[in-house]
């Protein structure tokens, strides 16, 4: 994984707390949050804001799914009548009826599964990116807020986390922990897995940030603000919560956009090794991989699936590169 | 230097360490009952307790660990005292497949060469096409060179590699027939073969792979040939290819180094994806096996052995950064 290694080099970004650079003459030199400033630079940023409106628009999607499929007038009701007779494939391509086609086998049509889709992959990947951070950015701040022992020993369980094989331990783990899953209470098949999933993408993911994280502390612990809220004997949890984690948001935000794509993509490469989700509840990833089976005799059905997910991807991808530009103002005007 | 080098080197051996006990409870905890999980489908009460003794899962964690920890070092011995059922497996040993009838040192040591050829031939195509397009990109910054090779590094990034591998194989192998299908041969017995096998599997690692040094170096480089010191040397007369490839591109040389090292150890691991896709019996496609048919010392051995890569990559690259940047040679 190593996309992480990237965001390295940025979380050695100026501290957003720094001084705002003064605005140019032309402008009437009234103060402007770092956040203010990034969130001009990045408006400003055509392929941004165009990433930014399909991320927006493929998300109202998920959340609106029974809405926009009822509107359309497609389900994801199996309808054996729309499959050829020895059930292998569809009896007609992309119609206006079912504008993306039909899933063989089952006559299901491919518009509402990736509608419905949707939910699945960007929920799987929603939360696992929100658990990765805030394990992270937890773990990250205690090691470095808490210096000296238990630093080195929170370092060293981050070092040896990261040296483990991860595709294979979701692959191997898969089995086992979905049944423990459901034994401590949670729905059977589907629910299990996705907790699954969310779970241990998490349990790999949070060193890359943890460690920035606790980079991004040590240099903060010894500013002059902090120095102060130590000098008016402020406890250490008030220096952690209301000093610390707050300036944490750079870094945080770039390797949020960063890990988000990469957990899609995550998602169908282990749906390609039959880990998640069973066909009643499709990811993309699950679509695409049925889809590339079909490929020769029905190329259309991989069409929809696979473009969904690299469009998807590409647009966080660009928006990241963009809001990772934006917060680093040194960048793009070397 | 020499104490920072035995101090690394003590590290990584703690490390080793820490990683066997946890590779191990990862898979004697975890489990609801790990006997269960040392045959596959075929699999009956009967056999299951039988493996619980000879694998000795019904004995307390600590002995296992010792027992199987002393097995890594120093060899062990299955079905002690049994008679003609008695047999060792010599240090390293790793464990002892009951389904596949083989010891676990065995099946890895098949199997990792396949990987190692993966894993270099793609480490040389990425590297090479990675770094050259980066530098192009970066000297050209805004032209359309740089537009073009960002923007196809972004879309291959975003592709995911197995999407990437099928692609290749139904279109060039099955539809085109421009290769025969995959038939992994050795490349001492049949030098040939193992090229036309390779040289998808080669391509679809490197692809996405390349994708990121090519944004990664671009950035480095965009980097440092802003710095006061390639002036300079540009007013000193320097020839541009100098100054671009020993002073800017050696100069923003580290992270690549230490993504390429962590990507090298990773994927000597086994590349599960791609070894499956192109039936290369590799580490990545015993795992897979190995999952599939329950074979939980497999399973065990491999982790380690990947996660062993990793460290190892780990202290190569600490100690290239002595080579690359002379810094760290006098902190």
């Amino acid at each position: 994984m190593s996309a992480e290694l990237v965001s390295d080099e940025s979380s050695s970004a100026p501290p957003t707390s720094a001084p705002a650079p003064s605005a140019p003459a032309a402008a009437p030199a009234h103060g402007r949050s770092p956040g203010q400033l990034a969130w001009r630079r990045l408006r400003r940023n055509k392929v941004a804001m165009a990433s930014l409106f399909l991320i927006v628009v493929i998300v109202l999607l998920a959340i609106f799914a029974p809405l926009v499929t009822r509107l359309l007038g497609v389900t994801v009701d199996a309808d054996s009548s729309l499959v050829s007779e020895d059930g292998s494939l569809p009896i007609s391509g992309p119609t206006l009826a079912h504008p993306f086609g039909i899933e063989p086998g089952t006559g299901r049509d491919v518009l509402a599964l990736l509608l419905y889709g949707a939910r699945v992959t960007l929920f799987i990947v929603l939360c696992a990116t929100v658990l990765t951070i805030t394990i992270g950015v937890l773990i990250g701040t205690i090691a470095a807020a808490s210096r000296g022992r238990l630093d080195r020993i929170l370092s060293w369980v981050m070092d040896l986390t990261l040296t483990f094989p991860q595709l294979l331990l979701l692959l191997a783990l898969s089995n086992v922990i979905t049944q423990r899953l459901t034994a401590i209470g949670l729905p059977e098949g589907n629910p299990s897995r996705i907790a699954y999933l969310i779970l241990f993408f998490a349990v790999f993911g949070w060193p890359y940030i943890a460690r920035i994280v606790r980079g991004q502390v040590i240099s903060l612990r010894e500013r002059e603000f902090v120095e102060a809220a130590v000098a008016m004997g402020a406890s250490r949890r008030r220096i952690v919560l209301t000093e610390l984690i707050p300036n944490l948001w750079a870094p945080v935000l770039v390797y949020a956009s960063i890990t988000l794509p990469a957990f899609i993509s995550y998602e169908a490469t282990l749906a390609f090794l039959n880990v998640g989700t069973d066909a009643s509840m499709p990811t993309w990833g699950k679509l695409l991989q049925d889809s590339i089976g079909y490929f020769q005799v029905y190329p259309a059905y991989l069409l929809f699936p696979a473009g969904a997910l690299v469009v998807t991807v590409l647009a966080f991808n660009l928006l990241g590169d963009a809001v990772r530009d934006a917060l680093d103002p040194r960048a793009g005007r070397v | 230097m020499l104490g920072y080098v035995v101090k690394r080197f003590g590290s990584m051996l703690v490390m080793l360490a820490g990683l066997s006990v946890m590779v191990f409870l990862l898979f004697s905890v975890l489990p609801a009952d790990p006997a269960r999980l040392t045959c596959g489908k075929t699999c009956t009460p009967d056999v299951v307790e039988a493996n619980r003794q000879r694998l000795g899962l019904d004995k307390p964690l600590v002995e296992q660990y010792a027992v199987w920890a002393k097995g890594i070092v120093a060899g062990r011995t299955f079905n002690e005292g049994q008679g003609a059922a008695e047999f060792t497996c010599p240090a390293p040993c790793l464990g002892y497949s009951f389904s596949q009838q083989e010891n676990v040192t065995d099946l890895i040591t098949e199997a990792v060469p396949v990987t190692i050829w993966l894993a270099a031939g793609a480490f040389v195509l990425w590297m090479t096409f990675g770094l050259t397009t980066g530098v192009i990109a970066a000297l050209n910054r805004g032209r359309w060179p740089d537009v073009v090779l960002q923007g196809i590094s972004l879309v291959a990034y975003s592709l995911p590699s197995f999407f990437v591998g099928l692609m290749l194989l139904i279109l060039l192998i099955v539809q085109m027939s421009l290769l025969p299908y995959p038939d992994y041969y050795p490349p001492s017995e049949d030098l040939k073969k193992f090229l036309v096998t390779m040289v998808l599997p080669w391509v679809t690692v490197a692809f996405t792979s390349a994708a990121f040094y090519t944004r990664l170096t671009r950035t480095q480089m965009v980097e440092t040939m802003g710095e006061d010191y390639i002036r300079t040397a540009r007013a000193k007369g320097l020839a541009e290819r100098t100054v671009t490839v020993k002073h800017a591109l050696r100069a923003g040389l580290t992270p690549i180094v230490t993504a390429a090292g962590l990507d090298l150890g990773i994927l000597l691991g086994g590349a599960i994806i791609t070894e499956q896709i192109f039936n290369l019996p590799g580490m990545g496609r015993l795992a897979v096996e190995s999952v599939v048919d329950s074979d939980l010392p497999v399973i065990t051995g491999i982790t380690l052995v990947a996660a062993t890569f990793i460290i190892v990559a780990n202290f190569v690259v600490d100690m290239l950064y002595m080579v690359i940047d002379p810094r760290v040679r006098l902190a």
